[in-house]
């Protein structure tokens, strides 16, 4: 019976599907000439509530709470969504070591929808009470704040981080014992290794910096991303024509912005097959992947619309839809 | 007379409505959690659903109208318990084990189906008919076993 526990989120969340943005809706998006129109018809598809108004930032973030609180609502385990919360908590740790480095308070800096918010984690790293967060945050925690006190290398501090985030997620995507959790942490992995790879090329960072911000994942190698990329930008698109990242090759080619989008629509690619899932957490992982994903389009859209961008330069930048 | 006969025969009739019984509740229940997830957000498609959830409750019934009819030929309902040798009670016994056994397994599976099928319904409603249809599809097993169960009672010579 342990197979069928995921049926009511599951088939909870495709009755939810069905107000997921498709593409028609994102082309009249695309169609309005003001950021205000296409705000005034999210907010009339049921986007945002009563207490965001007509704020963008408010609207946008609401519907952020809205997909985690349906989550929340139906997973009969939420440690399995572990993998999307440790980006927010390593980030939290990051601001939270900064600010106490630099003795700098900024508002807004941290997010507190996730298992430590900003306050809590800043008192954390002020009493350096490491000891309090989970697994092996407390060792990476301990060393990014005295690299921070010793050097006073932001960089080094954040690579350092970044690359505890990138492990964590790994590993908890092969502790949830769920195939499609495990793809998705070591897809994020692989993306953001590849990443790393094509803006080290582009700033000429060394074989050891590389090395000490990539972690290891089962999509690409390590090794031959940083030969790769100490080649030059061709060698890192022939290394990834050999692997399953070969469109990411072709996006690179085309522009920054082309890439960063492939990156996401492999992600979506990767959820896809989700939708004709009945009885695993994948579609539950698919839904929110696809909010964030339209969450991440609309802004840019608002965003362009707001700084006057020309619809193409916007039209380049949207994401595949998951519906 | 020996009494093993009719414990047998007994046994026969109790395993045909436990199991088909067994598979039903457990497949019904599949697709309820599949139903209620799609009415908690939207409430107009109960009526639907509701169709969908009980397809796998067939094989309970069908697991009881063996379950009736062995208790009649043999005499428990009615009065008067038949006289049966232990052979003619393993019969009746081995006559009610195919609804039994198919009931229980077809029921689940079809559960399964139902519970997909709802998901056709949360995001298609128009494709009704369809939706139905698959769950239906494993319907034919469980009357196919009815009919195999129906025929092997009814030809046992009491």
């Amino acid at each position: 019976m342990g197979k069928t526990k995921y049926t009511y989120a599951v088939a909870r969340i495709r009755a939810l599907e069905t107000s997921l943005l498709t593409d028609a809706v994102i082309e009249q998006l695309l169609a309005c000439k003001t950021a205000e129109q296409a705000l005034q018809l999210l907010i009339e598809k049921g986007w945002g509530d009563a207490s965001s108004g007509n704020d963008m930032d408010a609207v946008l973030s609401r519907e952020e709470e809205k997909a985690w609180k349906v989550i929340r609502d139906v997973a009969p385990d939420m440690s399995v969504f572990d993998v999307l919360s440790y980006p927010k908590l390593y980030h939290n740790l990051k601001a939270a070591i900064k600010e106490v480095c630099t003795e700098v308070r900024n508002p807004n800096i941290f997010y507190d929808n996730c298992s430590i918010p900003g306050e809590e984690m800043l008192k954390i790293v002020e009493n350096k009470d490491f000891a309090r967060l989970p697994g092996n945050m407390s060792r990476t925690a301990q060393e990014a704040f005295e690299t921070l006190l010793h050097t006073r290398d932001g960089q080094l501090c954040d690579i350092m981080i970044d690359k505890a985030a990138l492990e964590a997620i790994r590993d908890a995507g092969r502790r949830s014992g769920e195939p499609i959790i495990d793809d998705y942490a070591d897809t994020t992995v692989a993306i953001a290794d590849i990443k790393i790879a094509v803006r080290s090329q582009k700033t000429g960072k060394s074989a050891d910096f590389m090395h000490s911000a990539m972690a290891e994942c089962r999509g690409v190698s390590v090794e031959q991303l940083v030969r790769a990329a100490l080649s030059g930008m061709d060698e890192i698109a022939q290394y990834l024509e050999g692997t399953s990242y070969a469109g990411g090759a072709e996006a690179l080619k085309e522009s920054p912005s082309a890439f960063e989008r492939w990156c996401d629509n492999r992600m979506i690619e990767t959820m896809k097959p989700q939708k004709y899932e009945t009885f695993s957490v994948g579609p539950l992982l698919g839904y929110l992947i696809a909010r964030e994903n339209e969450i991440k389009t609309v802004r840019i859209i608002l965003t362009g619309k707001q700084n006057y961008f020309p619809d193409d330069a916007i039209r380049e930048r949207i994401r595949e839809m998951y519906v | 007379m020996s009494e093993l006969g009719i414990v047998y025969a007994l046994l026969g009739a109790a395993v045909a409505v436990l199991l088909s019984g067994t598979g039903s509740a457990i497949g019904v229940g599949i697709a309820g959690q599949a139903a209620a997830g799609v009415v908690t957000e939207d409430p107009s498609k109960f009526a639907k659903v509701l169709i969908i959830q009980l397809l796998p409750g067939t094989q309970g019934l069908y697991g009881l109208l063996i379950g009736f009819i062995t208790l009649s030929k043999i005499g428990v309902l009615g009065g008067g318990l038949a006289d049966l040798s232990v052979q003619t009670g393993l019969l009746i016994l081995a006559a009610c084990l195919p609804i039994g056994v198919v009931g229980l397994l077809s029921a689940i599976a079809q559960g399964k189906t139902a519970a997909s099928s709802i998901g056709i319904v949360a995001k298609k409603p128009e494709q009704f008919g369809k939706a139905m249809l698959f769950p239906a599809m494993v319907e034919t097993y469980a009357i196919l076993a009815l009919l195999i169960s129906f025929l092997a009672v009814s030809g046992i010579q009491v």
